[in-house]
């Protein structure tokens, strides 16, 4: 094939690659640039001579932030949260994603049930609603829950998962049945442990969206040591906080300077680059499951 | 779906299309009598096949409670308490509220400047997102299909939609430290010789910055559908293709697109539904009184009225107008999709 290829096609080659690592360049530069202020003085970032390498390099604003206890408590918080909100998560998809995958002679009303789930994807109940429900009705704005809740099921993530469980090889669940199994035992012995990859697949997905997830948080919550790290970062980046201002403090500086920012920018997100390279597949491969369906 | 199958006489009653004359024709003609007899027994027996599903199947069954109550209570639940759209709410009230006034509050955003100043916005930048945000993507995937090199190919992959995974508190937060007075993208601007501008207080400056961020965040990860489907096109296709002198540019015009064009309908149709549901996390956080003008959307707009200054009937209705129209845009793509190209989402 490559013999053939004409001058053109080769030029054309070439500027292909130069195009794919200009993308690769542009997606890295605004990480590079947060971590090289994260190690600069104040003085050099202010007069803007902070690009992509440390100037006037220094470690105190990590130990500023890092001893500073209002970080660790909203850290705590973020833990906590992705931690109980994905074990409800997963509960929850596993359980309604494995009954949807049935067919729909053995499960009456199935049409009903997928339709229930899927109408709540395209329409909504708006945020005025939901935060009468959650502050009135059910009473549970500046708890946890009020975090947890808002994002405990997917229904993108139910349907990826209900794919995966209709490609299951049915024969081992019918033997099963056969030897007199109940659907719990079915469930739990034979068709969890099957079901690895995409359990993880969802651990993650859903570990992702509860770390990042910050505007529940900052419209349910009112008393700061609830607060996740993504909102004492809100905070923090539009400038207006009583823990941003105590970091600055600690930091040396009146106002909330730029690495103190970029500090807790790149704490915050650390986690998630430390994991990426080895479970961006596992994401890859959950979006084509779900896709192989249509 | 489970009810057509079901349908009563749906055996004897089936309409058969005759391919020869053309002609529709019920076969098995019944008597009305004959007919709901029929009805009453499918009836009986629809529900005599329930009772032995449930009694067989209950343990399964029972999966269902929990993700069905999450449901009701937090997602039709908030649906219902839209009812405050139409009826006064009164803080610590009732969350249906208290009194029936009509369609009082959608005249209110009729005769209010600023809703079609946010109104117009939406479109704006819903428009704007689409025009770039569905192609890129797709030339991307094009592009990077091209690439030989497996190991760099998957490279570039991985690196493009690792921007995909990040808060939106971080990516607003690094938007803020790029574009600040001190900030890398005036620092070029300074080293070509320019003048330092502050953009995120220039309301001329605001949608470029939405989009371009948003290509920067999703293009990566808006290939990977695209990239899927590129690998499963029949490589004889394009050897075939060669055979008759097309040269690359013809294989992917008349190889390439046509095989992944069931995805580009599937992602437009997707697309278009969310046109209107513009990034709120991303204008909340980058916005300001200043670029008001141009970035103020919709979902903003009804959250300061909502939750700021307490007007929550006001901007319920608002918000549930947005709604019904949200639901309409997927609705009626995915009815075109199915009569344009036979294709849809269901």
């Amino acid at each position: 094939m490559h013999l053939n290829d004409t001058k053109g096609y080769k030029l054309f080659r070439y500027f292909n690659i130069f195009v794919m690592i200009m993308i690769v360049v542009i997606t890295f530069v605004p990480f590079i640039n947060i971590i090289a202020q994260s190690f600069s003085s104040e003085r050099f970032i202010t007069a803007g001579e902070v690009f992509l390498i440390p100037k006037g390099f220094n470690v105190e604003t990590y130990k500023a932030v890092l001893s500073n206890d209002r970080f660790w408590i909203h850290y705590r918080n973020t833990i906590i949260y992705t931690a109980v909100g994905v074990a409800i998560s997963m509960f929850l998809t596993t359980m309604l994603a494995y009954v949807l995958s049935k067919p729909k002679t053995r499960i009456k009303g199935k049409g009903f049930f997928v339709g229930y789930a899927v109408f709540t994807m395209f329409f909504a109940g708006g945020i005025i609603p939901t935060y009468i429900v959650y502050n009135n009705t059910l009473n549970i704005t500046n708890t946890m829950w009020s975090v947890v809740f808002p994002l405990a099921l997917s229904i993108y993530n139910m349907l990826i998962m209900k794919a995966f469980f209709e490609n299951l090889p049915t024969a081992l669940e019918e033997a099963a049945a056969i030897d007199g199994m109940s659907s719990y035992g079915i469930f739990m012995k034979i068709v969890l442990p099957l079901s690895k990859p995409i359990l993880a697949t969802m651990t993650l997905f859903y570990a992702v969206a509860y770390w990042n997830s910050w505007f529940q948080a900052f419209m349910f919550l009112n008393d700061w040591t609830l607060f996740p790290v993504t909102l004492f970062l809100r905070n923090l980046i539009s400038g207006a906080t009583a823990t941003g201002e105590a970091a600055a403090a600690e930091a040396g500086s009146t106002q909330i300077a730029s690495n103190v920012r970029s500090v807790s920018m790149f704490l915050t997100v650390l986690p998630i680059i430390l994991v990426y390279p080895f479970v961006q597949k596992y994401f890859v491969s959950g979006v084509m499951l779900g896709s192989v369906k249509e | 779906m489970d009810i057509d199958s079901q349908v009563p006489g749906g055996e004897t009653g089936r309409i058969a299309n005759n391919p020869e004359t053309g002609i529709v024709s019920k076969q098995g003609a019944m008597t009305t009598s004959e007919y709901e007899e029929k009805l009453r027994q499918t009836r009986v027996s629809k529900w005599e096949s329930v009772r032995k599903s449930l009694k067989k199947d209950w343990q399964l069954y029972t999966f269902l409670i929990l993700p069905i109550i999450y449901l009701f209570v937090f997602q039709y639940l908030p649906m219902i308490g839209n009812a405050i759209a139409f009826r006064r709410f009164v803080p610590g009230g009732s969350m249906l509220g208290e009194e029936f006034v009509g369609l009082r509050y959608f005249e209110m955003y009729m005769n209010d400047r600023t809703f079609w100043r946010v109104f117009t916005n939406t479109l704006a930048i819903g428009g704007l997102t689409l025009l770039f945000n569905f192609p890129i993507p797709i030339i991307f995937a094009l592009l990077l299909n091209e690439v030989k090199n497996v190991k760099f190919k998957r490279f570039v992959q991985t690196a493009s939609y690792l921007p995909y995974f990040i808060s939106m508190v971080i990516i607003a937060g690094m938007i803020m430290e790029m574009l600040s007075a001190n900030g890398i993208v005036n620092q070029m601007i300074t080293w070509f010789g320019g003048d330092p501008t502050i953009f995120l207080q220039r309301a001329e400056w605001f949608r470029t910055i939405y989009v371009g961020s948003e290509i920067w965040q999703k293009t990566g990860w808006g290939a990977i559908l695209y990239l899927a489907a590129l690998t499963n096109i029949d490589p004889n296709l394009y050897e075939a293709a060669a055979i008759d002198g097309a040269g690359r540019l013809k294989q992917t015009w008349h190889v390439t697109i046509p095989g992944i064009m069931p995805t580009i309908i599937t992602l437009l149709i997707l697309n278009i539904g969310s046109f209107m549901n513009v990034g709120f996390e991303k204008v909340f956080l980058l916005y300001n009184p200043l670029t008001y003008e141009t970035g103020d959307v919709i979902s903003t707009y009804l959250y300061r009225i909502g939750l700021g200054s307490a007007n929550f009937s006001y901007a319920t209705a608002i918000g549930l107008t947005q709604a019904v129209i949200g639901f309409i845009l997927v609705m009626g793509a995915n009815l075109l999709s199915r009569k344009v190209t036979n294709r849809s989402l269901w």
